[in-house]
């Protein structure tokens, strides 16, 4: 029962992780497009730091280095009064208060925490890919439009908020469905972060690590899992690219771009 | 131990030479430099042997999906659909259980439960996958006074395929294929956690660096070593697909010519 759970645990991931996602990369381009140095090195150092190292590292990295700093934080706060280092050799320790979660946590707490985790280092993985798409975007909004925008005195700020955000998403569209086809494909590393998901439960159903427990009366059909998980991301891929052509339809319309101009000539 | 005796005990570790125990205790960064960096033979050899067969392959499949004929076609078509469309870390489990049942059945197929020939073959179909569909599209942009031209010169068959179509498809498809190459070397990272086993702790960098960081608690350093690894493998792919590019384009004017573009890192 538990396995058919985990595919909601596998869609809820994807619907957290979207729009946090999106949101970081908006962070992003807008950071690496300021006028303030620091910012600006700042935004295109995370986006090419992130997207320059193969990703399953950030995962199992920053699960740790997450739980780490947090535990970190907590700990100077909660114990001000520690006088060990917190890094003993080996070992990493923190007060017991400072622990995250609380050692005398229930079971579901420990889960989502480590859920949420989970959904922070996809959202800071995820964000820089879309923030490159976005800064890309905002980039590609046609000069033209900016400079009309200047001429009637808009401020920079406005000139963002009313020409340029409204106008990119249409520039963003194909780079943006190929952050959610590439993150849709990212999800079994969910697996590796100690979440139970679906590779999780299909690896372990049918599993032989100890065969004479574990006497199931047929036999190992972990293939068949794999291959129903496999059939399931298609299925999934498929839905996602005639959902985007549909949306990418609506987007071009009115716009001067190739494909709006397709739509006017149709039209005409 | 000296870093000397380290490197020589364990530089070759991730093949079955030298010291057989990793270390325990006491892990010093030398020693996480020299196993991570022996890992790193594993990556190179997924990623070369997939990329020199798989090239192969796909120049099977993107001739095949531009082909007119539906016997090639389709089969093509649903090729590149199943490998682009689902994610490489299920392919990899799926692989590894379908050949651990064949192996019961034809005994021929156990060379493939094991990581060096099971996982290099579902890298070498995957890249083929990714990479035709690259030459495909590069196939569909060819200029058609190329094709006249070649025409024209009474050019037909195979001569007009070896002489225009398939030089400029290179030509073409090259900067996107760079970038093909250099995700599948980051690819290759997942082989490990992905079903194939690591025959006595013959692992790839990856695999060495999960254990440091599972040994010391620490992901600060083992990670970013690995990450300085990556960096320098993608630095020479670029360096080497940069020199071909180079040669694959030098009959164009200077200014024409396409200069490679790092966009890194999507994963699969």
């Amino acid at each position: 029962m538990n396995m058919y759970w985990a595919f909601g645990t596998v869609l809820l991931l994807l619907a957290i992780t979207a729009p946090l996602a999106l949101l970081f990369g908006f962070g992003g381009a807008v950071a690496a497009r300021s006028r303030i140095a620091p910012l600006r090195w700042f935004g295109q150092g995370y986006m090419a730091v992130v997207r320059g190292i193969p990703d399953i590292v950030f995962f199992l990295f920053f699960v740790i280095a997450l739980d780490q700093a947090l535990e970190y934080i907590r700990h100077r706060w909660k114990c001000p009064d520690w006088e060990e280092p917190v890094r003993q050799g080996n070992d990493f320790i923190v007060c017991q208060i400072a622990k995250l979660p609380l050692n005398n946590a229930p079971q579901w707490i420990h889960e989502v925490y480590g859920f949420s985790l989970a959904v922070l280092t996809f959202a800071i993985v995820f964000g820089a890919f879309a923030g490159n798409v976005l800064y890309g975007a905002m980039n590609a909004v046609p000069r033209a439009q900016v400079e009309t925008a200047e001429a009637y005195g808009f401020t920079p700020r406005q000139t963002f908020r009313r020409i340029i955000v409204p106008q990119m998403w249409v520039y963003a569209l194909p780079g943006l469905s190929n952050v959610w086809m590439v993150l849709i494909k990212a999800t079994p590393l969910l697996f590796l972060l100690g979440v139970e998901d679906i590779v999780y439960w299909a690896r372990e159903l049918g599993g032989s690590k100890t065969p004479q427990f574990t006497d199931y009366p047929h036999p190992d059909w972990r293939m068949w899992y794999f291959g129903a998980l496999l059939v399931f991301y298609l299925l999934f891929t498929r839905v996602s690219e005639v959902v985007f052509d549909r949306l990418m339809t609506r987007l071009t319309f009115g716009q001067a771009t190739a494909g709006g101009e397709a739509q006017r000539k149709v039209a005409a | 131990m000296s870093c000397a005796e380290t490197i020589a005990a364990y530089a070759f570790r991730s093949i079955g030479y030298g010291e057989r125990l990793l270390p325990r205790t006491d892990f010093t960064i030398c020693q996480q430099f020299t196993l991570i960096g022996s890992g790193m033979i594993w990556n190179i050899y997924f990623g070369l042997l997939a990329l020199a067969i798989g090239f192969v392959i796909a120049n099977a499949v993107a001739v095949g999906k531009a082909s007119a004929n539906p016997m090639f076609r389709k089969p093509a078509e649903w090729f590149v659909f199943i490998f682009r469309g689902s994610p490489l870390f299920i392919q990899f489990f799926f692989a590894y259980f379908c050949f651990l049942s064949l192996k019961n059945v034809f005994p021929i197929f156990s060379p493939l439960t094991s990581a060096t020939f099971g996982a290099l073959f579902v890298l070498i179909l995957n890249t083929a996958a990714y990479s035709g569909e690259i030459f495909y599209g590069a196939l569909k942009s060819i200029p058609k006074g190329d094709i006249e031209a070649a025409d024209a010169y009474g050019m037909t068959g195979w001569s007009r395929f070896r002489r225009i179509i398939w030089p400029t498809m290179m030509r073409l498809g090259w900067p996107g294929y760079t970038n093909e190459a250099i995700f599948l070397f980051h690819a290759t990272a997942l082989v490990f956690f992905a079903g194939f086993p690591a025959f006595q702790q013959r692992g790839d960098a990856l695999y060495y660096a999960n254990y440091f960081a599972d040994k010391t608690f620490n992901p600060f350093i083992p990670y970013p070593i690995l990450a300085f690894y990556f960096v320098l493998l993608s630095l020479t792919v670029i360096g080497v697909f940069g020199l071909m590019n180079r040669r694959l384009n030098r009959h164009l004017p200077q200014a024409a010519r396409t200069r490679l573009k790092r966009r890194p890192m999507l994963m699969r």
